[in-house]
């Protein structure tokens, strides 16, 4: 690692913030989807869908929601990314006695500060239409624990279409499947309904155990073994997504 | 020290292919210090890929080059302080004024008055008054100074400029040989691709030709001139050229 890693990592990072907060649009692009779903779900469909007794149905959707709005970030991480890329400054910056993978971590943290920001707004909007939780410090420790996690697995699959995309619509095209994922889920239903090939899928996907440990934790009730599957699912997924992005970024500089 | 007295730029026996495509077949030439050296060759002839090599943005698959007497594979972080590259686009961030594009690379190249070395370079580049706006507000020519100023920070021995002037109206292409004159001047290697030759004619010392992979000529101008049938005398009517025509209506800047 160069000496001047961390330095020219803040410095690049400086760079990406200020793109951000010169077109807070994004941000509000990201969160408007995941919010008017929320809305529709909740004053549309949520009347007819039957969660059980005693949990209100913002309640129960807003983990689901989250993780929506995570997966429609990280198109903009993919679109950034592919943005210097095209430009040439991707160029500028290699050519430079920089920390090489400077450039590319700036582009990671900057999509963390992004989707948090993102999640934060819609939180809001939930807390508006009546979420309530009475999950303690520790709980909501741990859902921003797993949300910062996920956002991170997600961000390293957005690397790789924005090092390798070859149109602006190719680098954010990936995020559709991830944005559909958690609706084959226990994220809007309980899965007892479903048939069965969808509920064995639907069981066993990565999106049903984070939103059950969230929604566990938020509610305050004990998280069992989900969180450990949740984790599981983050990290790997993580460890999965860095190693095939390293690897196309390696193919990129050399 | 032999680093001084070597020329700046030596390549020997320069290969890369891409798949089975020969791009570089052996390519061969030195740059003296302090000259301005340009290589000359059609589109696709391999201008880019020589250049990307000498920058280490690609590997070479055999041959050596060295710049500033540093290998270019074995010496890449040596090499990256010593040059600068202004790529075939004009690799600036669109979102960041002029002034903070320039800042950003002064950081980057870990200088310590980042905001003085901006203001002197947007002086120097007449943007001193464009210097807050964005660079999406420039013009064709403003960016190029812009993204040649930037190249100048820091001030690399060796500089390279891939086809600087393509895609610019005539104006901004003589403010942008006036820039590159002025570099030699202060005894900056200058190592420029082109596809104009009236450009190589202009600003070279040395002009290589690169055709299919190899370097056909390597000459002064006057000795590529001799190379060609003897110079008849013919009575021709001096007419102006559309070019002569346009400059002289527009009003060319000194």
């Amino acid at each position: 690692m160069s000496k001047h890693f961390f330095g020219d990592t803040t410095v690049l990072l400086g760079r990406s913030l200020r793109h951000i907060t010169r077109s807070p649009d994004t941000i509000i692009t990201t969160a408007i989807m995941p919010v008017a779903m929320m809305l529709m779900f909740v004053y549309v469909f949520g009347g007819a869908i039957s969660i059980g007794p005693g949990t209100s149905y913002v309640n129960y959707m807003l983990p689901g929601i989250l993780l929506i709005t995570v997966a429609s970030g990280i198109a903009y991480t993919a679109y950034r990314l592919f943005m210097d890329m095209q430009g040439g400054i991707f160029e500028r910056f290699q050519s430079m006695p920089t920390a090489r993978s400077s450039v590319l971590w700036a582009h990671v943290l900057t999509s963390l500060v992004a989707n948090l920001v993102s999640l934060v707004v819609v939180m809001l909007v939930a807390l508006l239409m009546g979420f309530r939780s009475s999950a303690g410090v520790l709980a909501w420790l741990s859902v921003a624990g797993i949300l910062v996690l996920f956002t991170l697995a997600l961000t390293w699959i957005a690397v790789i279409p924005g090092l390798s995309a070859k149109t602006m619509e190719g680098a954010s095209a990936f995020s559709y499947p991830l944005i559909f994922l958690p609706f084959l889920s226990s994220a809007f239903v309980p899965t007892d309904t479903m048939p069965t090939v969808l509920r064995v899928f639907a069981d066993n996907q990565p999106v049903t155990s984070i939103v059950n440990a969230i929604r566990a934790l938020f509610a305050g009730q004990p998280v069992g073994n989900d969180i450990w599957v949740a984790l599981a699912w983050c990290v790997g997924i993580l460890v999965v997504a860095y190693a095939f992005a390293m690897s196309t970024y390696r193919r990129k500089i050399s | 020290m032999t680093t001084q007295q070597a020329a700046a730029i030596q390549v020997h026996g320069l290969e890369k292919s891409y798949k089975d495509l020969h791009v570089l077949r052996g390519v061969n030439f030195e740059v003296a210090r302090g000259s301005i050296f340009a290589l000359l060759g059609s589109n696709g002839a391999g201008k880019t890929t020589a250049v990307k090599i000498l920058c280490t943005l690609l590997k070479p698959d055999a041959g050596t080059a060295r710049v500033n007497g540093f290998d270019v594979v074995t010496q890449a972080a040596d090499v990256r302080e010593s040059i600068s590259l202004t790529g075939q686009f004009a690799a600036v961030d669109e979102i960041l004024s002029g002034r903070e594009n320039l800042v950003l690379v002064a950081r980057l190249r870990h200088l310590r008055n980042p905001g003085q070395v901006a203001d002197d370079l947007l002086a120097r580049f007449s943007l001193t008054d464009a210097g807050s706006r964005k660079v999406a507000t420039y013009s064709g020519g403003m960016r190029r100074r812009l993204d040649i100023a930037m190249s100048l920070i820091g001030d690399p021995p060796v500089i390279f400029l891939d086809e600087p002037t393509t895609g610019l109206d005539p104006q901004a292409r003589i403010e942008v040989w006036q820039a590159v004159k002025e570099l030699a001047e202060g005894g900056t290697t200058v190592l420029l691709t082109t596809q104009y030759l009236d450009e190589a004619e202009q600003l070279a010392d040395r002009i290589a030709i690169l055709h299919e992979g190899r370097i056909i000529v390597n000459d002064t101008l006057d000795e590529l001139k001799r190379m060609l049938p003897p110079a008849k005398v013919e009575y021709v009517e001096k007419q102006p050229t559309l070019e002569d025509v346009f400059l002289s209506l527009v009003g060319t800047k000194a």
